[in-house]
This record gives C-alpha cells, structure tokens and sequence, in this order.
C-alpha cells in the first residue's frame, strides 16, 4: 500500500516536471516574443535587448529553466503582464473563488447523481431506469455554454428571479452562484450518474446479492446493506477525475458569468498573451488534475480490498 | 494444416462488402429506439448540411435587417422564420450553413486524431515493451491536462485556424483513442488467426491493420459518436470562447459569442444556435447510446 502511494506520487512529480518544461517550452522557447509580450508589441529592438540581459533571458534554455523551475518551487511566480503585480497576488484569491463554486458543484451534484443512478442500477432495464438514462445523456448533451445561454434565457430573461452576471462586485452574494452551479452541475452529473448504474447494475447479477435475496432479506436491506458496498467503489474513482473536467466547465462558465474564478483568469491570461500567468495557472491546473487522480487510484485501492490484500 | 489457416483467415473483404456489411449493421439499429431517435437527429443534420445552398433562405453572411424579430417579413420577399442577428443576417441561414461547418470540421479532426491514435494504439499494444511503455506515458501526460486548458494554451499560441483547431484536437484527444485501441489489441493479438498471419510471414503492419483492427471496430464505432459529440463540443466551446473559426463564416459556437451580450434583450440569436448545437450533440450520444446496446445484447 505504502509502496502504491509512492510510486504514484513519484509518477504525479515526474509528470509535474514534464509538464514544466513542455510548457516552458512552449512559451519561452523564443525570447524575443517573451520580451515582445512582456514590453507589448511596440517596443523597441534595443528596449528588448535590455530587458532580456537585466532578467537573464540570454543564459542558455537549460539555466533559464532550472533558474525558472527554482523560482516557481519557491513560490515566486514571476509578474503579470496585465495585472503589473506578482502572478500570486491575482493567482491565490482567484483560485480560492473557484473552489467555492466547485465546493458547492460537488455538493448537489454527488447526492443527485449517485441518487439517480443507484435507482436506475437496482432494477436494470425497468421504465425507471431507461428514463434515467436518457435524461442523464439529454442533459449531458447540452454543453455548458449552451445551457449558461438557455437557463439565462428563463431565469434571468423570463421570470428575471437571479442576476445574469457573477461578478460579486458588493461582495458575496449567493444569488449570483445559482446559475453557475446549475449550469455545471446540469451537464457534469450525467457521467456520474451513468457510471453509478453501470456499477450498481453488475453488482445486482452477483451471486452475492441473489443468495441474499433467496434467503428472504427485505429488498431494502440487500440495496442498502450488501449492494451499495460495492457498487459505490467505482464511482468514488469517477467523482475524483469529474475534478479534472470541472476544471475545464469552470473556464467556460466564469467566462460568460463574468465570475472572477481561476477559469476566466487562465482564458484572459492566454488571450492577452500574460506569458507568467499562463505558466502559473497551466501548472496549477495539471496540479489540481494530476493530484485527484492520484488520490482516486490510491482511494480505490483501499476501498477494493480484493486488489488492497493482494 | 492448410485447412485449418484458411478456416481461421478469412480473405479480407473488398471495399464494397465492407460497405455492405456496414450497412446491414445500421439496420441492427432499428432494435434499440434511442438509436434510431439519435439517428434521426444526425440524418435531419446531415441533410441540411448537404443541402444547405438549396435550404437556407438567405446569404449566411448577407447584411439584411438588423433586429429583426422570428417571424418578420422581410421588405423585398421572404421570412426571417428564426429571426436576424444584430448585423441583420438571417439566423436560420446561418444556422444551416453552420451545420455544414461543424459536420465538415468535426468528423474531420475526428479522423486526423482516429488516425494518430489508432496508429499509435496498434504500435504500443503489437509490439509492446518500449515502444508500449514510451507512447503509454506520453499520452498519460498529455491526458492529465484539463482537456481545455490545452485547447486554450495551444490555440493561444499557435493561433485559431481552421487547420490549428483540427490539430489541437488530435493533439489531445489521440491519446484517449490510443488507449482504447491498445486494451483491444492487447486481447486481440493473441489470437490464432494472428499466429496463423505470422506464421504466413506475413509484415508486422499488415497484420495489425488488416488482421487486428477490423476485429477491433465493434467498441470503436461506439467511441466514433461519442467522441463526434465531444469534439463538436469542442468546436462550439472555442468559437465561444473567441478561440473558434475565424468570422465570418457561419460557426454556431461563434454565433452564441458574438451575440450572447444581447441575449437579455434578443433571445433568439442565441438561444436557436444553442439548440442546434444541443440538439447534434443529443443525437450523436443517442445514436451512441443504442451502438453500446446493441452490441452488448450480442
């Protein structure tokens, strides 16, 4: 177990660097466009030269990277190009605004999927699964920025019962993270969903759960008590990699509610060519995703005792 | 012993049988309703897609009537049945030109990145040992990036185009097909009609394209609609976010972004393209959906 952990993070660290230096890469393979971004477009060939020598860019690529590596392990990220200020000071906040609206994503979305798809599993191929099922792909089909659209259309448009734009601008206020969390969550619970009946449909043909039935135990204490164990190791792994795709719904639903979240820095970052800013926000990205997926293999091994004790 | 290799090798069929078969196993389709409704929904699409010159009403990029509601009449002849947008081009025009956008980018970059990874599935999955272990990690970090935060950093980059879409999509989505392919041929080339092939002296390639893959199409084709309706996703997403096929030319994600600051006040430029896209991508996780069913019931 504690050599599975090991080789893992040794894995998730290895994949971290080459990343790194991928991205670097990249982006800073060609100094004179980093000095281009940085100076902006119009400064001049001897502007550039300057800034280049004062901040080492004309040491070879392999110095430039390790002093780069260095300086992102020691937190300093470098400066924004947009925001005039250490990458961190817009990084942090930003990051920890995503997070509340991924806390709250999380908290509907587990309860609701994994609902829907334990009621769908236990009886496969009843009317009550087969509309499950086609709701779960129904709302999977509807991306997000088609449902950030249509939900604005009814609710702010129509019946105007919430605010169209997230910004926060006069502090909290939870009714601008309704739509948000609506529209994530209406297309990332299908997955979920569908991978729960899956599991919990080949839980229900085990000879197990048959044997239980036979011996006359209430169907209700079969579900709950010897099926449920089982079926809900597979979706544990699922929700833990869902992380890696709300990462990618965030950029699209902070963009179009104007929520200031780390999606919509990363989008104008890239837009606005913010070299060190899309290094700072790329690696915290590949962090978050490779992080969760290494907690969901090391979760799934100990929540399967067959693979734990083998 | 000759026999027994003839029985187990059956010649490989030419193309027109291959056709043939295919279309017999679309007609398993009519045993599963959600396929046939998803087949439905990408035929409709299709169909306009094809005939869009003879279908829409208007030029999709014709300046006519700005703000014209759904339904107004237009001053010299016609209906705009879904409305204008605010340069005044015809939104239902320009909803059936953006079906053949979509339907011409998206199965396109779906097949670049079909080819990429099939290719490298078959290598890794045949040959094994390094060259497995080589492409296994390189796809393993490229599939730890959030998908569209490497869609953002290379379209950024390198620019948008209809070519940098197509190649940014295979860049990231080959290595998901990979590892499908390589799971099937890892079961598959054990096989004795492989053996048999070997035996034969038969090349290392031949036998994987010709002997393995055929056998593998089954969980394939599945994956083909599945991933038609990710990468549509994807199109949408960057003419959304800005990133997508530059304008003119109709392109629906396009469409919702440039029109979405006005969707409070003029709904439908916005939310039919948003129905378009729903309703495509429905169809291809339908028709999906009812491939899987099928081929399980077997």
């Amino acid at each position: 177990m504690i050599i599975l952990i090991l080789k893992r993070i040794g894995f998730m660290i290895i994949t971290m660097l080459v990343v790194s230096m991928l991205l670097f890469l990249l982006l800073e393979f060609n100094v004179d466009s980093v000095a281009a971004k940085v100076l902006g477009q119009y400064s001049l060939p001897e502007q550039r030269e300057v800034w280049l020598e004062e901040h080492g860019y004309n040491r070879p690529l392999y110095a430039r990277y390790v002093s780069w590596l260095g300086n992102f392990m020691r937190g300093d990220l470098g400066e924004s190009v947009r925001f005039k200020v250490p990458v961190g000071e817009v990084l942090w906040p930003r990051l920890w605004n995503t997070a509340i609206l991924a806390f709250w994503v999380f908290m509907f979305m587990i309860p609701l999927s994994l609902v829907l798809g334990i009621l769908a599993g236990m009886r496969e191929g009843s009317k009550l699964d087969r509309s499950i099922s086609v709701f779960s792909i129904l709302t999977t089909s509807v991306p997000e920025f088609a449902s950030a659209v249509l939900f604005s259309a009814v609710f702010v448009f129509s019946l105007k019962w919430l605010p169209g734009t997230s910004s926060m601008i006069d502090g909290f206020d939870w009714k601008q993270l309704v739509l948000p969390v609506i529209v994530l969550l209406t297309y990332g619970f299908g997955y979920i969903a569908r991978m729960t009946r899956a599991s919990m449909a080949e839980v229900m043909t085990t000879q197990y759960i048959r044997t239980a039935v036979l011996k006359g135990i209430p169907y209700k204490d079969v579900i709950t008590k010897h099926a449920l164990r089982n079926a809900l190791i597979a979706p544990f792994t699922v929700i833990m990699l869902q992380i890696n795709w709300l990462l990618s719904g965030v950029i699209v639903v902070e963009f179009y509610f104007a929520y200031k979240g780390f999606g919509a820095l990363l989008l104008e970052a890239s837009l606005n060519q913010d070299v060190f800013m899309i290094e700072a926000c790329a690696m915290v990205a590949v962090f978050v995703a490779v992080a969760t997926q290494t907690i969901a293999d090391v979760g799934y091994t100990y929540l399967n005792p067959r693979i734990r004790f083998s | 012993m000759a026999n027994s290799i003839t029985a187990t090798t059956s010649p490989a069929p030419s193309f027109g049988e291959a056709l043939v078969r295919v279309i017999k196993s679309l007609g398993l389709l009519r045993e599963s309703p959600v396929g046939m409704v998803g087949a439905a929904i990408v035929g409709f699409w299709v169909f306009l897609a094809i005939f869009a010159p003879l279908l829409a009403p208007f030029e999709p990029n014709a300046t006519l009537q700005p703000f014209a509601k759904p339904g107004a009449e237009y001053a010299q002849g016609g209906t705009f049945w879904l409305g204008t947008d605010h340069l005044g081009r015809d939104v239902l025009s320009r909803i059936i030109w953006g079906a053949r956008t979509v339907l011409t980018y998206a199965p396109l970059a779906t097949l670049t990145a079909y080819i990429v990874g099939i290719l490298m599935g078959l290598a890794a999955g045949y040959y094994r040992g390094i060259p497995d272990d080589i492409l296994s990690r390189i796809s393993d970090i490229i599939l730890s990036f959030p998908v569209l935060v490497l869609y953002i950093i290379i379209i950024a980059t390198i620019g948008a185009s209809a070519l940098n879409i197509i190649i940014a999509i295979t860049f990231a989505s080959a290595p998901g097909i990979m590892r499908i392919v390589r799971g099937l041929v890892l079961d598959l080339r054990n096989r004795d009609y492989v053996a048999a092939a070997q035996t034969r002296g038969e090349s290392s390639w031949r036998i994987m394209l010709v002997e393995i893959l055929p056998n593998a199409r089954g969980p394939l084709i599945v994956d083909v609609c599945l991933r038609l309706g990710y990468v549509i996703i994807t199109i949408g997403v960057l003419g959304f976010l800005g990133l997508g096929l530059p304008p003119p030319d109709p392109d629906w994600g396009g469409m919702i972004n440039e029109t979405r600051q006005m969707a409070l006040a003029f709904p439908h430029m916005t939310v039919f393209p948003c129905i378009a896209i729903s309703s495509l991508i429905l169809g291809f996780n339908l028709l999906a959906d009812g491939l899987r069913e099928i081929s399980l019931r077997d």
